[in-house]
């Protein structure tokens, strides 16, 4: 047995396959610049779309996961990837230009998008700190949810092979 | 204030700005003015930062508005107001700096 403790965060009361995600706008920050953009309008536009939540940019787990997406190259082998974190927009494109990433991710400070995903997690001992759990979803292009995986232990990492095979990703 | 807030990412300005300097205020405040439909890109206060303004106007400084209405790129906040200013208003009224 690991001496270590893997945190247990139980199922979260998320959305499901078969469910639509609500419609949101808030900036989406690449390395170069934010703007306001909808998720409606981002899968109108890029057809199906990943949607990969993470913990506040600056914490292990989001760098990990933007690292693995990049080397699995999941930026070019899926229609759409986009992020979601509650981290400000300076943060979010701080980190997309230092570590050179593709991504493009919403920046919510304040949580909201997480909060309606189902997906909110509050930083156990810090307080007013609200963050998405790990999750990923697959977006059909009318914000129907086709795939959904959420974490339930912290820190838990996605199960990347199985994620490629379930959303296509060969 | 409510344009850049709802506009699609269809709008026909793009409006490159740096938060809370006076001189994209000023052409932020025109904008408004003249309901002008608007997207508001954010970029870095390191101008080293900012390719992609670079890119698109040739310059490092921000405001910088793309008009898709005319085909027009300009820079300068002083340009820009006196752009605005002949293009979707009446009168004219001398600029600043950036």
């Amino acid at each position: 047995m690991p001496d270590f403790e893997v945190t247990d965060l139980g199922p979260a009361d998320h959305l499901e396959a078969g469910e639509e995600v609500p419609d949101v706008t808030r900036p989406l920050v690449t390395d170069e610049f934010w703007e306001n953009r909808s998720l409606s309008d981002v899968v109108a536009d890029e057809g199906r779309t990943i949607l990969v939540c993470t913990p506040m940019i600056g914490s292990f787990a989001a760098k990990y996961i933007y690292d693995e997406l990049d080397e699995r190259g999941w930026f070019d082998r899926a229609d759409r990837i986009v992020g979601l974190t509650a981290a400000t927009p300076y943060a979010v494109s701080s980190f997309l230009d230092d570590d050179e990433l593709p991504f493009a991710i919403f920046a919510d400070p304040a949580n909201d998008v997480a909060e309606s995903l189902g997906i909110a997690n509050d930083l156990d001992g810090m307080a007013g700190i609200s963050e998405p759990r790990v999750a990923v979803f697959g977006l059909e292009s009318d914000l129907t949810i086709d795939s959904a995986w959420v974490s339930t232990e912290w820190p838990e990492f996605p199960p990347y092979d199985e994620l490629e095979s379930e959303l296509g990703l060969e | 204030m409510e344009a850049s807030a709802t506009a699609a990412s269809d709008a026909p300005i793009t409006f490159y700005r740096l938060q809370a300097c006076p001189y994209c205020e000023r052409v932020a405040r025109l904008l408004n003015e003249y309901d002008l439909e608007y997207r508001s890109r954010f970029v870095e206060p390191m101008h080293s930062r900012r390719d992609v303004v670079k890119r698109v106007a040739g310059v490092r400084t921000v405001p910088v508005v793309v008009d898709e209405n005319t085909g027009v790129t300009m820079a300068e906040s002083a340009n820009i107001v006196d752009y605005l200013e002949s293009t979707y208003g009446e009168g004219q009224t001398a600029g600043g700096d950036d």
